[in-house]
C-alpha cells in the first residue's frame, strides 16, 4: 500500500481540519526531566479500558519497583499495574482519578521509601524479536502496556489482529498545541522507539512500520531518520504528516498516510493498519529491553500558569501538585487545570489527582491562554465547521437535530461518527458549543437505545401473552375465561399503549440499528 | 489548588458573529464612495434611513420577543441588511419607501421566521421584491450619472433632500435629470423596441462595457468582495458558481445572436451584478449548506438571474433569482449531503 514510497516523504494537505499555533517552544527546547518520586504515589487500578486490575497486594506489604501490585482481571479487557517504585503500601482505597467529567478509582496508595530497589521478576530479554507472536503479546500485557496516546487500550490486544496486517503506524504526530512528549521522546529516544517497533513488527508478522511526525516538528523527524538510518532496518520508514489538526486521529491518520478509510463500526485493522502511539513503543522496548514494565511516562507539564513549562519523565501516581511543584509551581496567572491538550483535553477541578498512563500533558493555563467567557449566538449556518470536520458531518445540521432531539436523523446523519475533536467549536463564529451538544446528544441517543431495546423486549412479552390469551380463549374454559374478563380492563389500557408501542417499532425501517 | 471546570475545546478561533458582519460592512465601502461620485449623496440618504429603521424595529421586535436586545442588536445583521437593501435602491428615493423594505425585511423575513439565523428568505432581497412590486416606478427611476453630456443638470442636495423627503421635485427640474433608465433597463426597453445592441450601445449612458458609472460600481463592489474572499469571510462556492451560472448563458447566446444580446461583459458588470455575486448571494443563512450545495445554489441564482434579465419582467432578476433560489436551499441540501467519513467508498 505504500509501496514506492521513500521515507520523509511529505504528505497532501487533509480537505479537513484546522491549522493550529502550537506553542510547544518552552517544553520541547529542554532535556527530558526526571522528576524523583513524590512523598505519596496514588496508583489507580483502571488504568485501560476495560475492566481495573486485581490487587495482589496487602496495606503494610513492601514493594519493590516493577513489582505487579495488581494483575489483570479474568473478567473482560485489563491488564497489570506495577508499583512505580520501592516502598510501602499504606492504603487500598477509593481515590478521586482524573477522567472526563470526575471520579473516583480505586487506588494503591504507597509510600515510596527513596531507595528504588528493583523488583527481580523481570529480565530483560535481548532476543525479544525471535520470540515467538503470541509470547510477545502476553509480555505486554504482562508489562501492563496500554495504548499511551491517551486512549489506554491494551497494547497486547491491539497487537493480536489476525495475518494481513500490511503497515504498523506508530503515531507521533501529537496535533494538539502544547503536548510535546512525544515530540521528546523521539527527539532523544528514537532508538529505544524503533526497538520497540521491531518488537512490533514481530507480534504482528509485519515488514512494513511507518513512524509519522508532524511536519512542523523538524527535531524529531532529524532524530527518527537518524535512528533509522543507525539501524539500517529497511522495513522502518518516516513519514512526515501535515500540521493540522486532527491529523493525530487514529482515523484521520490512517486516511492521511494510506488515503483508506476505516468503515464505521470497524477498525484499522479492516484495512491491514495496525496503530501504535510511539510512546507505547517506547514503553515496549523498556519492558523487554530492561525488564522495566509501564511504571513511569513522559508528561509536558506546560502553559502560562506553571514556573518552568517542560517534559517530565513522572511515576505513574504521582500527584499532579507535586509535579506541577517540580515544574517550577503555580505562577499567579494560573488560571485553569487541564489534562491532555486544550482542543479535546478536560478541565481538572483540582491538583491532588495522579498522573496516570494516559496522563500526556498537564496544562496549566494562564489568564490569557483560556477563552474568555463568550455569549452564544444563533447558528447562522457559515459553513465553517462542516468545511473542517475530520469527519465530513455538517455539524450545523446535527446541532439542529440534537435540539429536538431527533434520534433517528442524529443517527443516519452520522452523530456516532463524530470524534469529538472540537474543530467545530473552533472556527464557529457564532460560539456554539458544538462538541459539549454532540456529547449530550450520543448519551441521549444510548439512552435512547435502551428504552428502544427495552419497549421491543415488552412488545415480544406481550405478543407472546396475546397467544397465551387466545389459546386460552379458544379453550372457552370458563374458569379461564373468567380469569381473562378479570384482567381485561387492565390488560386494556396496557394493550394500547403497547399497540402504539408497536406503531412505532414497526415504522421503523427494517436495517435501522435500533 | 481548585480550577474551575470548562468543555473542551478550551480554544476558540473563531472571529465573532459581529466581527464578520462588521468586515462586510467595510467591504462595502469602495462601492459606496464610487455609487455616490457618480450619482449623489442619495445613497447615504437610502443608507441613514434604513438602518435606522432597520434598527429600530430589531430592537422592537427583540423586546417583543423577549431576547436579550443588546446582545442581537450589537451583531451587525441588521446593519448589513439594511446597507444592503439601501445600495440597492434608486439614489432618489422618498424616505417611506426606503422605510416599508427595510421593515418588511427585518420584521417579516428576519424575526418573523425566527430572527439570526433561521430566515429561509435572503432578507435584503424581500425588502427590495417587495417594493419592486409595491413601487415600480419609484424603483426604476435613477438619476443620469455624473459627466454624461456636457450640458447636465445637477441635482442640488436642496432638491435631493427635497426629493426625499416629499416624493416631489420644484417645477423647474426637468424629470430626466431626476429619472433616466438605468442601462440594464434601456436595454431592455429598446429591444423590445426592435433596436439591436450595437445601436443601443451607442448611447452615451452606455458607457464602455456595462453602462457608465456601472462598471466602475461594479468594479469596486467587486474589490470589496475580493477583500471579503481573502478574508475568508466568504468562500469562493457561491461566487465562482453564480457567476458561471450568469456568463455561460450570456456567452452562448452573445455568440449565437450578438445583435439581440448583451455581451458577456455587460452583464458581468452592470446593475446589481457583483453586488449579488459578493454580498447577496452569499448571505449564509438563507444559502445552501454544503459546498457541493453551495455550487449548486450559487449557479442556480446566475442562471435564473440571466433568465430574467433575458426574458422576464424585470430589468434585473437578481434578488428573484436568490429568493427562488433560497426556496430550493432544503431539497438542495437533503441531495447534497457529504459523505460521511467512513461509509461507503
Ligand atoms: S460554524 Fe457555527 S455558525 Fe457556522 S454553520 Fe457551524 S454551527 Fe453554524
Ligand atoms: S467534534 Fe465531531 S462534529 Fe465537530 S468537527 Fe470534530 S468530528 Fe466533526
Amino acid at each position: 500500500m505504500t509501496n514506492g514510497r521513500t521515507s520523509n516523504q511529505a504528505l497532501p494537505l487533509p480537505a479537513w481540519g484546522i491549522r493550529l499555533e502550537s506553542r510547544k517552544v518552552d517544553s520541547e527546547t529542554g532535556a527530558i526531566k526526571k522528576m524523583p518520586p513524590p512523598g505519596e504515589l496514588i496508583v489507580a487500578l483502571k488504568q485501560n479500558i476495560g475492566v481495573p486490575a486485581e490487587t495482589i497486594v496487602q496495606p503494610g506489604e513492601r514493594v519493590l519497583k516493577g513489582q505487579p501490585i495488581a494483575i489483570a482481571s479474568r473478567w473482560g479487557l485489563s491488564v497489570a499495574v506495577h508499583a512505580p517504585t520501592s516502598g510501602a503500601v499504606m492504603a487500598i482505597e477509593e481515590r478521586p482519578i482524573p477522567v472526563a467529567g470526575g471520579g473516583t478509582g480505586e487506588s494503591v496508595i504507597i509510600e515510596p521509601d527513596g531507595k528504588e530497589e528493583r523488583y527481580a521478576g523481570y529480565v530483560a530479554q535481548m532476543n525479544s524479536k525471535r520470540l515467538p507472536p503470541p509470547q510477545i503479546r502476553n509480555e505486554i500485557m504482562e508489562a501492563g502496556i496500554v495504548g499511551m496516546g491517551g486512549a489506554l487500550f491494551p497494547t497486547a490486544t491491539k497487537l493480536n489482529p489476525g495475518s494481513g496486517i500490511q503497515a504498523l503506524i506508530l503515531n507521533g504526530v501529537e496535533c494538539e498545541p502544547y503536548i510535546s512528549a512525544d515530540n521528546a521522546l523521539l527527539t532523544e529516544r528514537s532508538d529505544q522507539v524503533l526497538r520497540g517497533a521491531a518488537i512490533m513488527l514481530a507480534a504482528l508478522d509485519c515488514d512494513e512500520c511507518l513512524v509519522a511526525v508532524k511536519a512542523d516538528m523538524a527535531e524529531a523527524q532529524a532524530a527518527v531518520q537518524a535512528a533509522i538510518d543507525a539501524l539500517g532496518d529497511d522495513r522502518i520508514s518516516l513519514v512526515v504528516v501535515p500540521a493540522f489538526y486532527p491529523a493525530g486521529g487514529e482515523r484521520q491518520l490512517i486516511e492521511l498516510i494510506t488515503g483508506k478509510e476505516v468503515q464505521a463500526g470497524g477498525l484499522p485493522w479492516d484495512v491491514g493498519v495496525v496503530c501504535q502511539n510511539v510512546g507505547t513503543a517506547a514503553a515496549v522496548a523498556k519492558f523487554f529491553d530492561e525488564g522495566e514494565p509501564l511504571i513511569s511516562r513522559i508528561v509536558t507539564v506546560t502553559g502560562d500558569g506553571v514556573g518552568t513549562a517542560a517534559n517530565i519523565e513522572v511515576m505513574i501516581g504521582t500527584p499532579i501538585v507535586d509535579l506541577v511543584e517540580f515544574a517550577g509551581g503555580y505562577t499567579d496567572d494560573a488560571a485553569g487545570l487541564v489534562m491532555g491538550g486544550p482542543m479535546m483535553g478536560f478541565s481538572l477541578p483540582h491538583d491532588q489527582l495522579p498522573v496516570t498512563k494516559a496522563t500526556n500533558c498537564i496544562l496549566v493555563a494562564g489568564q490569557a491562554e483560556l477563552d474568555p467567557s463568550v455569549r452564544e449566538m444563533p447558528c447562522i449556518r457559515c459553513g465553517e465547521c462542516a468545511r473542517v470536520c475530520p469527519a465530513a458531518l455538517m455539524p450545523q445540521q446535527l446541532l439542529a437535530l440534537a435540539r429536538g432531539p431527533d434520534y433517528e436523523a442524529l443517527e443516519s446523519q452520522g452523530l456516532q461518527d463524530c470524534i469529538q475533536c472540537g474543530c467545530c467549536d473552533y472556527v464557529c463564529p457564532s460560539y456554539i458549543p458544538l462538541t459539549s451538544r454532540f456529547i449530550e446528544a450520543k448519551q441521549g441517543l444510548w439512552e435512547n437505545h435502551l428504552v428502544s431495546q427495552r419497549s421491543a423486549l415488552a412488545l415480544r412479552r406481550f405478543d407472546a401473552r396475546g397467544e397465551r390469551l387466545e389459546r386460552r380463549e379458544s379453550d372457552r374454559s370458563d374458569e379461564l375465561q373468567r380469569q381473562v374478563d378479570e384482567i381485561g380492563p387492565a390488560g386494556e389500557i396496557d394493550a394500547d399503549a403497547l399497540r402504539q408501542l408497536k406503531q412505532r417499532v414497526k415504522s421503523k425501517k427494517p436495517g435501522d440499528k435500533t | 489548588m481548585k480550577f474551575a471546570s470548562n468543555a473542551a475545546p478550551h480554544w476558540l478561533g473563531a472571529e465573532s458573529v459581529a466581527v464578520l458582519m462588521r468586515q462586510v460592512l467595510y467591504a462595502l465601502v469602495p462601492a459606496l464612495i464610487v455609487l455616490v461620485w457618480f450619482f449623489g449623496a442619495g445613497i447615504i440618504l437610502n443608507i441613514l434611513v434604513a438602518a435606522v429603521v432597520a434598527l429600530g424595529s430589531e430592537a422592537l421586535v427583540l423586546r417583543i420577543r423577549k431576547r436579550p436586545v443588546g446582545l442581537f442588536i450589537s451583531d451587525y445583521s441588521a446593519l448589513v441588511t439594511a446597507v444592503l437593501l439601501a445600495m440597492s435602491l434608486p439614489p432618489l428615493t422618498p424616505w417611506w419607501i426606503t422605510a416599508t423594505g427595510t421593515v418588511f425585511a427585518i420584521v417579516f423575513a428576519k424575526h418573523l421566521y425566527g430572527g439570526l439565523g433561521y430566515n429561509v428568505f435572503n432578507p435584503a432581497m424581500v425588502g427590495y421584491a417587495v417594493l419592486l412590486v409595491s413601487f415600480p416606478e419609484d424603483m426604476a427611476a435613477w438619476p443620469l450619472p455624473r459627466n454624461i453630456t456636457p450640458d447636465q443638470q445637477t441635482l442640488s442636495l436642496f432638491t435631493v433632500l427635497q426629493y426625499w423627503a416629499t416624493g416631489s421635485v420644484p417645477a423647474d427640474v426637468t424629470v430626466d435629470a431626476l429619472s433616466a433608465a438605468t442601462p440594464l433597463n434601456s436595454v431592455k426597453g429598446q429591444l423590445g423596441m426592435m433596436r439591436t445592441m450595437p445601436e443601443i450601445v451607442g448611447d452615451p449612458l452606455f458607457g464602455n462595457l456595462a453602462g457608465h458609472g456601472w462598471e466602475w460600481i461594479n468594479a469596486a463592489t467587486a474589490l470589496g468582495g475580493g477583500w471579503l474572499l481573502y478574508r475568508r469571510i466568504i468562500r469562493w462556492q457561491i461566487p465562482t458558481a453564480m457567476l458561471a451560472g450568469l456568463l455561460a448563458p450570456a456567452l452562448v447566446f452573445y455568440i449565437v445572436d450578438p445583435a439581440t444580446h448583451p455581451s458577456p461583459a455587460f452583464h458581468l458588470l452592470s446593475g446589481g451584478t457583483m453586488l449579488g455575486i459578493f454580498f447577496i448571494a452569499t448571505d449564509p443563512v438563507s444559502a445552501a449548506a454544503s459546498n457541493r450545495g453551495r455550487l449548486i445554489y450559487g449557479l442556480g441564482i446566475g442562471i435564473i438571474t440571466y433568465v430574467i434579465r433575458n426574458w422576464g419582467a424585470y430589468p434585473d432578476g437578481i434578488a428573484f433569482a436568490v429568493l427562488l433560489m433560497n426556496l430550493a436551499v432544503p431539497v438542495i441540501d437533503r441531495y447534497t449531503r457529504p459523505r460521511i467519513y467512513g461509509h461507503g467508498a
